[in-house]
């Protein structure tokens, strides 16, 4: 097993090596950031003085090697924008996407499991089409359209939910709802199909043979097997979630990553983007990691392949 | 989710804002004497150091926390003396200015002329990282006379040096900036003014508290309401939402429609006013593009006389903004809306000089223009009806600049916010002096605004620049368009007006 891991965590390190050194070429192929950090009302000469700072006109590979040697210390620079510590903005930061988005994906799997399970028990029933309805909303509907309805409905008619920021848990209620909403379909869908095929395996069959009752053999027998393609799903849909709450972050004024990797984007912060890709591509690959390790554990056909 | 792009995803929420309309808003704030702002539109301000920050808000943010030597009344446009308490220029390159003895920061530290001389030399320095390089440059060195007095050396003769003092250039602690940087300002600001930073979440919120201290004559009034929180909310939809629970009183970054449509909303007030920003096509007079047309003053006049800039002011800025004839806003000091040349609405007139200039079946022309342009249609929409087929790219900021500086723009629609400073020269002598940002390099215009900027008497500064206005729209090196608005929307119950300087002063306002 520790060779399997060595294994993936070398390639997790080339794909990031990658990753990081395609953003940081688009950034240049997009135009000259130093117009972009100059900002907006800058002259000619201001331009031209933060080409020559930041060295801008010399080769891109020199430009990344020289961030890359020191990311690899932990020192991610200034943000040319704000000028201020990277490390101490994304320290700021990290914590509520990471919250937000691991709230979406236990708030997604609450409702997919449970639904999955009965919808799964009971084919054609109200309940399953019930499922399906609520997969293919949470599939067709923009995460943006479900905010501004939650906002609507709860922060404007209700009055029960603060609208925007991030100060008590209740700030994070609509958000961890918008974004839940968007990993849904796929865990609601996995969870039923797995469930579907687990009680029509023959395993299942055996103990309903041997007189085991109806829920023992959907919890112990069914749904042990369904956890483990959803332990893969979760994973993936959580880096999904991640990368994938600027919106949410925008419309809620959540500071986190997303929100920050947008404006960044905007003013070509580099060394903004190029640490948020980072961390974001770090995460990724260990959630994959955790995530096969995890379905290791739980099956045991998968241990002695490896 | 991704497949979304940004502008795609605002005109939906545009739409969303309807349904947020109907509810009836509520206020609770006036019971807890706290103010409580939702801005953020144009990005956040996470750096509260606004020499390096470089931002709008940080700007109105700045205005609350310091102070500066001179203060401009926005009403009367006259300099009064703010930790200075007089000024006189010594020679064309020396200011001598004496400060207050009273005044105290926030952290108890007493102001004196080390402040003063810290802070702008700090700035000026040529390794600064000061963001806009034209806020400080003008500036040798600053020294120290005495205790309460300093005197500043300019590089070159610099009449405005007092706008600039007012504008956007606080003067900070200088044994607490030696001591915790820039960073270590931004994250606990202290200055001298009406308000005094309790909290700073970069980036999030900010909440201030009103300096009970503010008592020594400053011409800013002492804030009348005892709170300040701060709120960075990017998405103005969401600040309507705000706006209507409760949760902000005041935003100022409301679209035209969305002002239009709060009008309707009781306890709500919205209001579209202007601001000293210009909107403006810069034509390529300096055959860096080298497109024969725009080369041709004919050509460039008959762009003049095709736009209707009344109607477009009328239908598109709520009536908010001024049609403009000028290369700077009228309510700069120097910007002689008398001596420039006018180009009324003429569609026929702009015919027949395109006719003249050789170009009776038409010509196209390529524009460049930064991606939040509508008006960039209705203008295209009035060259096209004259026979000027409009090629445009409409593109981000970085890839207009890039297309102007690079010489492949022969007409570019953008617009310019002067820094907020209430002198023609920070218009005019920006983009028509010589430089790189010159399009039009014409050397008596140069030669006025060197003059211009450089003479002490008013009298003659007025002279010289409207000479240079005079020769800019008589060779309609521009096109003139409009004034910029911005979109505010308040509490019914707060007593707010907004400035043409677009500076909010929170701390003049107060409760009805």
């Amino acid at each position: 097993m520790t060779g399997f891991i060595i294994k993936r965590l070398v390639s997790a390190a080339l794909t990031i090596l990658v990753v990081s050194a395609l953003t940081f070429s688009i950034a240049f192929l997009a135009g000259d950031p130093a117009i972009a950090i100059a900002g907006k009302d800058s002259s000619a000469a201001d331009i031209a003085r933060v080409r020559e700072h930041y060295g801008f006109d010399r080769p891109v590979a020199v430009q990344y090697g020289e961030w890359l040697g020191k990311a690899l210390t932990g020192d991610f620079g200034q943000s040319y924008h704000y000028q201020q510590s990277v490390a101490d903005m994304l320290a700021a930061r990290l914590p509520i996407t990471l919250g937000l988005g691991l709230a979406a994906i236990v708030f997604a799997l609450a409702i997919a499991v449970p639904l999955g399970v009965a919808a799964a028990a009971r084919p054609a029933s109200l309940v399953d089409r019930m499922a399906l309805a609520l997969s293919v909303l949470g599939q067709a509907m923009p995460t943006f359209w479900l905010a501004l309805l939650l906002v609507v409905f709860f922060g404007l008619n209700l009055r029960w939910l603060p609208i925007s920021g991030n100060t008590t848990w209740k700030h994070f209620i609509m958000p961890t709802i918008a974004l839940g909403f968007f990993a849904l379909p796929a865990l609601l869908r996995i969870t039923r199909a797995g469930t579907i095929d687990a009680l029509r395996a023959d395993y299942v069959r055996t103990a309903r043979a041997k007189g085991l009752g109806p829920a023992k053999i959907l919890f112990r027998h069914a749904l042990r097997n369904v956890m483990i393609p959803l332990v893969s799903i979760s994973a993936v849909q959580l880096g999904a979630l991640l990368s994938g709450s600027i919106v949410v972050e925008q419309i809620f004024a959540l500071q986190g990553i997303g929100a920050l990797s947008y404006d960044a984007t905007l003013r070509a912060d580099l060394p903004i983007v190029q640490a948020i890709t980072l961390i974001v591509a770090v995460f990724y690959v260990l959630l994959t990691l955790v995530a096969d390790i995890a379905n290791a554990i739980l099956d045991p056909r998968i241990r002695e392949n490896w | 989710m991704g497949t979304f792009t940004m502008s795609r995803f605002r005109m939906l929420l545009a739409c969303a804002s309807i349904l947020a309309l109907g509810a009836p808003a509520a206020f609770a704030d006036k019971a807890d004497d706290t103010l409580r702002i939702g801005w953020g539109g144009d990005g956040a301000m996470i750096n509260a150091d606004n020499y390096l920050g470089g931002t709008r808000t940080g700007i109105w943010f700045t205005k609350m926390v310091w102070d500066t030597l001179v203060e401009r009344d926005p009403t009367t446009g006259e300099y009064k003396g703010e930790l200075a308490t007089d000024w006189t220029w010594i020679d064309d390159k020396t200011l001598e200015l004496k400060l207050r003895q009273d005044v105290k920061f926030h952290n108890g530290e007493a102001f004196s002329a080390d402040d003063v001389v810290y802070t702008y030399n700090t700035m000026s320095a040529k390794d600064s990282q000061a963001r806009f390089r034209a806020i400080v440059d003008w500036i040798e060195t600053v020294e120290k006379v005495d205790a309460k007095t300093v005197r500043i050396h300019t590089k070159t003769p610099f009449p405005q040096a007092l706008e600039f003092l007012a504008g956007p250039m606080p003067i900070y602690p200088h044994k607490y900036y030696a001591e915790v940087g820039s960073q270590g300002m931004s994250n606990a600001p202290v200055g001298t003014g009406p308000y005094k930073v309790v909290e700073m979440r970069p980036g999030e919120q900010y909440t201030l508290v009103r300096n009970d201290d503010y008592n020594w004559g400053s011409p800013k009034s002492k804030a009348k309401i005892a709170n300040v929180v701060i709120r960075e909310i990017p998405d103005a939809q969401t600040q309507v939402a705000e706006l209507m629970s409760g949760g902000i009183d005041v935003t100022a970054d409301m679209s035209p429609d969305l002002v239009t449509k709060l009008g309707g909303v009781p306890d709500v007030a919205a209001k579209m006013s202007e601001t000293l920003r210009i909107f403006v096509i810069g034509l390529d007079a300096a055959k860096r593009a080298n497109n024969p047309a725009v080369n041709d003053v004919r050509v460039r006049q008959a762009l003049n006389y095709a736009i209707d800039r009344e109607a477009i002011v009328k239908n598109l800025m709520a009536g908010a903004a001024r049609p403009l004839s000028t290369p700077c806003h009228p309510l700069q000091f120097g910007c002689a809306e008398e001596a420039a040349v006018k180009y009324p609405y003429d569609p026929e007139k702009a015919k027949s000089l395109l006719r003249e200039a050789g170009f009776a079946d038409g010509l196209e022309l390529t524009m460049y223009a930064e991606a939040p342009a509508k008006e960039a249609e209705a203008i295209m929409g009035y060259l096209d009806a004259v026979g000027v087929k409009v090629k445009l790219n409409r593109v981000p900021y970085e890839a207009y600049r890039d297309a102007t500086m690079s010489g492949k723009a022969p007409a570019f629609l953008f617009n310019w916010g002067s820094y907020s400073l209430a002198d023609a020269a920070a218009s005019i002598s920006f983009f028509f002096k010589g430089g790189d940002d010159d399009f039009a390099q014409d050397k008596d215009v140069i030669e006025w605004l060197n003059t211009g900027d450089s003479v002490t008497d008013p009298g003659k500064r007025k002279e010289a620049y409207a000479s240079a206005v005079r020769r800019i729209t008589e060779q309609a090196y521009w096109i003139p368009l409009f004034s910029g608005v911005r979109g505010y929307a308040w509490d019914a119950n707060l007593d707010f007006t907004p400035f043409a300087d677009e500076i909010p002063r929170f701390y003049e306002y107060s409760w009805k």
